[in-house]
């Protein structure tokens, strides 16, 4: 490589980094300043904003449910999704395919769409099931499905799932004992991966939940906003560090596996 | 568990769990395949048959005709013409970004910082983004007083954050980052021997990428676009916390179509736009899977 065009590229690299990084964060800091500001142009900064989020009762409740949603939905994602895919492949790799199909069909459906279809078997079960706004971790389990998919068969195709149920298998184990006491200690970070991500994926969503009549954290975010847009501004910036906490160390956990 | 290696198990039992073994096995993959009927493949066929049922009950064309309606025609314009622009605007962007990384230190902390940031902020769409543009340029913006400040009106020729073009910028925020993991991949695909091969040859930098490196990457550029504009065509949550009135886009017609008396009136026309929807994501995510298919053919 020439002098002439090292020099290009670095300026290149440098006008690109700054401008989007700019761009990038520019809408970060603006929430930051936007939720401590005072009523008035000069009034100075406070944190009102902030202690209005506890003031707001509808807010912790929406908080309290959305988090219990991230719980349930992450848990049960893991009763369903593993043992199944665990069980495909030792058993039935024919239907790998049509699992794998499945599972992913949901990034090819919008989620606005798809509520559509949910919205009779929502109401249904609103009258036959339960009321309850935990209902919607049901109908999270579809969006969470192809980002859980993804993690955990990267980690099942990290380890030898058949020598490794075999193994256990002619040591005289049951089904139990192979899953939670072989396989899973074997692809702890895929599993924690999948969590996270399904975790983050419901505190985000806010489809599901509008047009299902439920207020979980987004549609309150999004109610409060009418009222004082500093509050839910600063709720947002709240459930936006904690994604981000939550995903950054999802992307340094993967990567300790990766190595 | 058929393997030779396995004397310890007893063969005489094998017939008889062979025997009852494929309904058991199945009974392994029924909880996963119920649940996925019931909440993917059934709310499916409610939306299929729903845009073929008509008012009367009876098999119909009605609701799919209703899309030439000029308000739900304007919208579907005006979806398809947001995400194609902010799916431009971000493919662009995304690429020179991931050029920028993909020519630094592989093992460098600005790759790895990139790459991490890219993977929160492609997540980082919804209510949560509106709501930080509104805070940065919006009418009381961080950033609109801030260019006041200096005498520069950004909303001199009325307020268009609330607009398509509002709305575009808005989307290409999460674009970028998504554009930068799916076309990193095929960047560091390039390997500069070929640089070196065209140098050796008597070509220029324009020639390079011209005849070596724009062919090659054309397919996954293209592809990726496709990706970042059904990202787009489907986002809802965004602009419905962006734009609180009216449908300006497909999604919100859709959901105002739940809440007012003519959605009450036409239950079949939210499926059939809903059906519409699909179909377009399905044909677009179909032709993405063919160019990454191509793509990682050339670039491994």
């Amino acid at each position: 490589m020439t002098r002439s065009r090292r020099v290009k590229l670095q300026l290149f690299r440098g006008a690109v980094f700054l401008v989007l990084g700019a761009f990038v964060l520019a809408p970060i800091a603006a929430m930051f300043e936007f939720s401590t500001r005072g009523t008035k142009v000069d009034s100075p900064r406070t944190l009102v904003a902030w202690t209005n989020i506890v003031n707001t009762p509808d807010l912790i409740d929406a908080i309290v449910a959305s988090l219990e949603l991230a719980a349930i939905t992450s848990i049960a994602m893991l009763v369903l999704l593993l043992p199944t895919m665990v069980w495909v492949r030792l058993r039935l790799p024919s239907l790998n395919r049509i699992v794998e199909f499945l599972c992913l069909l949901p990034l090819t459906i919008p989620a606005i769409a798809l509520v559509v279809g949910l919205y009779p078997i929502s109401r249904w079960m609103r009258i036959n099931v339960s009321d309850s706004i935990l209902m919607l971790s049901i109908f999270y389990l579809v969006i969470v499905l192809p980002y859980s998919y993804r993690a955990l068969d990267a980690g099942l195709s990290a380890i030898d799932v058949k020598t490794l149920s075999e193994a256990a298998r002619s040591l005289g184990a049951g089904w139990g004992t192979v899953m939670l006491r072989v396989i899973v200690p074997n692809m702890s970070s895929a599993i924690l991966n999948a969590g996270l991500l399904s975790v983050a994926v419901v505190l985000g969503e806010y489809t599901f939940a509008n047009l299902l009549n439920y207020q979980n954290l987004q549609v309150a975010i999004a109610y409060v906003g009418q009222v004082s847009a500093g509050t839910s501004i600063a709720v947002s910036v709240a459930s936006l560090l904690f994604a981000f906490a939550l995903l950054m160390i999802l992307s340094f956990a993967g990567r300790g596996r990766a190595r | 568990m058929t393997s030779a290696g396995e004397p310890a198990v007893d063969p005489a039992a094998r017939p008889v769990r062979g025997g009852r073994g494929l309904p058991l096995t199945w009974l392994g993959v029924t909880p996963f395949f119920v649940y996925v009927g019931l909440f993917l493949v059934l709310p499916s066929l409610i939306i299929g048959s729903g845009s073929f049922t008509g008012k009367d009950g009876g098999l119909s064309l009605e609701n799919l005709s209703d899309i030439q309606k000029p308000y739900i025609a304007r919208a579907l314009i005006n979806s398809i013409t947001v995400s194609i622009a902010s799916a431009l605007a971000g493919a662009i962007a995304g690429a020179l970004l991931a050029y920028a990384v993909a020519t630094g230190n592989p093992h460098g902390v600005l790759r790895r910082t990139v790459t991490s940031a890219s993977g929160v902020l492609a997540q980082f769409g919804g209510v949560t983004l509106a709501f930080a543009f509104i805070a940065t340029m919006g009418t009381i913006g961080f950033v609109t007083l801030f260019l006041k400040d200096h005498g520069i009106d950004i909303f001199a020729n009325g307020v268009w954050l609330y607009e398509l073009s509002g709305l575009t910028l808005v989307y290409t925020y999460f674009q970028i980052p998504l554009m930068v993991l799916v076309f990193l991949p095929a960047l560091d695909g390039i390997r500069p021997q070929w640089r070196e091969a065209t140098e050796s040859l008597g070509g220029n930098t324009w020639h390079y990428w011209r005849c070596v490196a724009g062919p090659l990457l054309a397919p996954a550029f293209l592809g990726c676009t496709l990706l970042l504009f059904a990202n787009a065509f489907s986002a809802y949550a965004t602009v419905a916390a962006l734009i609180t009135q009216g449908s300006i886009v497909l999604p919100l017609v859709i959901s105002n179509l739940f809440t007012s008396e003519t959605g009450r009136a036409q239950p079949g026309l939210a499926k059939a736009l809903a059906l519409a929807m699909i179909v377009i994501v399905a044909i677009v995510m179909l032709l993405y899977t063919l160019l990454q298919r191509r793509t990682s053919r050339w670039l491994r």
